[in-house]
């Protein structure tokens, strides 16, 4: 089942080393990069059919394609390695394992993009990672994959690591942009039209630490090579996360279009402790729920998910047994949202405290049946005017933990 | 009462990242990570030499840091103990672990030992879900938590 593009050096010693990077075909794709023109790069990521795997899953040569061709300003590509997505710990494997493959797929799409500048932007908390990365960094610089001359060629490139201070609303590009801008990490309120986001006033691309290490293998081997694996919306291959009851936790790189059972028994191992599955998160913390009988047609590809009444998101599966409490786990995610909505607007800031504290309420065996109706119109309010769509799926999630495990809550909600 | 002052090395950090951005402006962060690193935590007085070096307030600072959880605006522990209290991690058994901590201690999340050598903080997903219990120890990970391996931890230390 298990097919390596991004995670195939991941395994051999020293791969985070420059040497042993480049002895295993690291930066080989900078010789053909520059015999295409930047336009024939994106083009080139556009036939793959890309799909960002930061969550949303937006096509990412189109994103590209929104850098206007004139403007006053420098373009810059801003990778996100906020990583903060409860379930989802797949870019630190990239960064701890194969650095190099992310300058390289850095150097790939600024290329593509026009950029002279990217940034990393790092969560605080992966100190490590930071630490592996910036080593990766100063090799490059180095032996001249970074720098005046990349490899030799006509084309500059900087790239600068940015820490984090542990925020998850800075995961969100825009208020990932602010606080680049050494603000508060404030989603900033975007016009309709679709546009570039923007690093002081410069068009700017945000994609994933794992979006940008795609490339190189797109580059290096065409379009038809990636999409030979996955399905037709879902090209490629996505590095999953298995973690919670499961026997055999850990990332896994697959092919989309995989069946979720059989994901679970064969790399899984199945539910720990040989206990029955009652429910999957399907891709971090924000995914709606799937109760364990949902999942028997569940492929995992954007299509199948969204047909289910979930989505991929980020791949990060968490696995919750027959033993385990659905209110109280919500009330575990609702704590996080509590804590993470960054308070702009009124309905998320409320919205995340009312559901929070009615969970609390009824899990102290305090709850009434009208609380049950409280938490749906918390829902509703969440669902109103905000800057970005934390709010709305906050919502979105409440709603399927709400009706998908209705029998839980009301035995805890009695007259 | 402006006290506070990088250390040279920080200073010529400083100076070099300034080459590296657009505006000054984005130094705010790397900057009040090397207060951080230098002293501890936060201090007014180094949030007003902050404000002196970027051109802005010190309340401006102020609101930035303190946005930021992983900024400490007042001195903490020698040994700061930040255990995952998010759902991967609960569902592996962290609320066994954070308890045994608290009573190997004798102090509960949210509180520094009168000694001031430990701190103990719930923190959200750490990223390392695939490896619950997870908590971060200064500045590294330990992944896979178990109660002889926070006595192994904790004993060298006490
Ligand atoms: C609340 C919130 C948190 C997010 N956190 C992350 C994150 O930690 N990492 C990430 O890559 N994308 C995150 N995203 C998605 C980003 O906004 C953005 O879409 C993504 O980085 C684009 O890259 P991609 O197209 O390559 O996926 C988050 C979005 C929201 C709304
Ligand atoms: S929806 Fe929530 S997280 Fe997003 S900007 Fe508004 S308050 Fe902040
Ligand atoms: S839930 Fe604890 S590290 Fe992700």
């Amino acid at each position: 089942m298990i097919v390596k593009i991004v995670s195939k050096n991941f395994d051999i010693e020293n791969s985070h080393k420059l040497e042993v990077a480049v002895k295993n075909g690291r930066y080989s794709s900078l010789n053909k990069l520059f015999t295409m023109t930047p336009e024939e790069v994106t083009k080139e990521v556009i036939a793959s059919g890309l799909r960002g795997k930061g969550g949303g899953g937006a096509a990412t040569g189109n994103k590209w394609q929104l850098i206007p061709d004139e403007h006053e300003k420098p373009t810059y590509l801003v990778i996100n390695a906020d990583e903060s997505e409860p379930g989802t710990f797949k870019d630190r494997q990239i960064m701890e394992y194969d650095p190099h493959l992310l300058i390289e797929g850095i150097i790939n799409s600024s290329y593509a993009i026009g950029a002279h500048h990217a940034y990393i932007y790092i969560r605080g908390e992966y100190v490590f990672w930071a630490k592996r990365m910036q080593e990766a960094i100063d090799e490059a610089y180095e032996v001249g994959y970074l720098g005046e001359k990349i490899a030799g060629h006509d084309y500059a490139l900087d790239l600068t690591l940015h820490r984090g201070a542990g925020a998850y609303i800075c995961g969100e590009k825009s208020a990932l942009l602010e606080s680049l801008e050494g603000k508060r990490g404030h989603p900033r309120l975007k016009p309709q039209q679709k546009e570039p986001e923007w690093f002081f006033g410069g068009p700017t691309v945000v994609n994933n630490v794992e979006t940008i290490a795609s490339v190189p293998y797109i580059i290096n081997e065409g379009f038809e090579a990636y999409r030979a694996h996955g399905t037709d919306c879902s090209p490629g291959t996505m590095l999953f996360g298995l973690s919670g009851h499961i026997k055999n936790p850990g990332v896994y790189e697959l092919p989309f279009g995989v069946s979720m059972t059989e994901v679970i028994e064969k790399i899984g191992g199945g539910v720990k402790d040989g206990k029955k599955l009652k429910a999957v998160i399907p891709g971090g913390s924000s995914c709606a729920i799937l109760r364990a009988d949902e999942i028997n047609d569940i492929t995992l590809d954007y299509e199948s998910l969204q047909e289910h009444g979930s989505s991929l998101g980020t791949g990060g599966m968490i696995f919750i047994d027959e033993d385990t409490s659905i209110p109280e786990s919500m009330k575990n995610l609702f704590e996080f949202y509590h804590h993470e909505s960054c308070g702009q607007c009124t309905p998320c800031r409320e919205g995340c405290g009312w559901v929070d504290k009615i969970l609390g309420k009824i899990l102290k065996g305090k709850g009434s049946l009208k609380d049950y109706d409280t938490m749906l119109d918390a829902c509703e309010m969440l669902n109103g005017k905000t800057i970005c769509v934390f709010a709305p799926s906050v919502a979105y999630i409440a709603d399927s933990y709400l009706a998908k495990f209705k029998n839980e809550f009301d035995v805890l909600c009695k007259e | 009462m402006s006290e506070f002052k990088f250390s040279e090395e920080n200073e010529k950090k400083f100076q070099e990242l300034l080459k590296r951005y657009p505006d000054r402006a984005s130094l705010s962060l790397p900057s009040l990570w090397m207060i951080q690193y230098q002293e501890g935590w936060i201090s007014e007085e180094a949030m007003v030499f902050l404000a002196d070096k970027l051109g802005t307030s010190p309340m401006d600072i102020q609101g930035i840091a303190s946005f930021y959880t992983m900024f400490n605006l007042e001195p903490i522990g020698k040994y700061h103990i930040q255990v995952c209290k998010t759902l991967s991690c609960k569902l592996c058994g962290s609320e066994k672990i954070k308890s045994h901590i608290e009573n190997k201690l004798g102090v509960k999340f949210g509180e520094t030992t009168k000694d001031m050598k430990f701190t103990l903080t719930e923190v959200e997903c750490l990223g390392s879900c695939g490896t619950a219990p997870a908590m971060s120890f200064n500045d590294d990970y330990v992944e896979n938590l178990t109660v002889e391996k926070i006595d192994e931890l904790l004993d060298t230390l006490k």
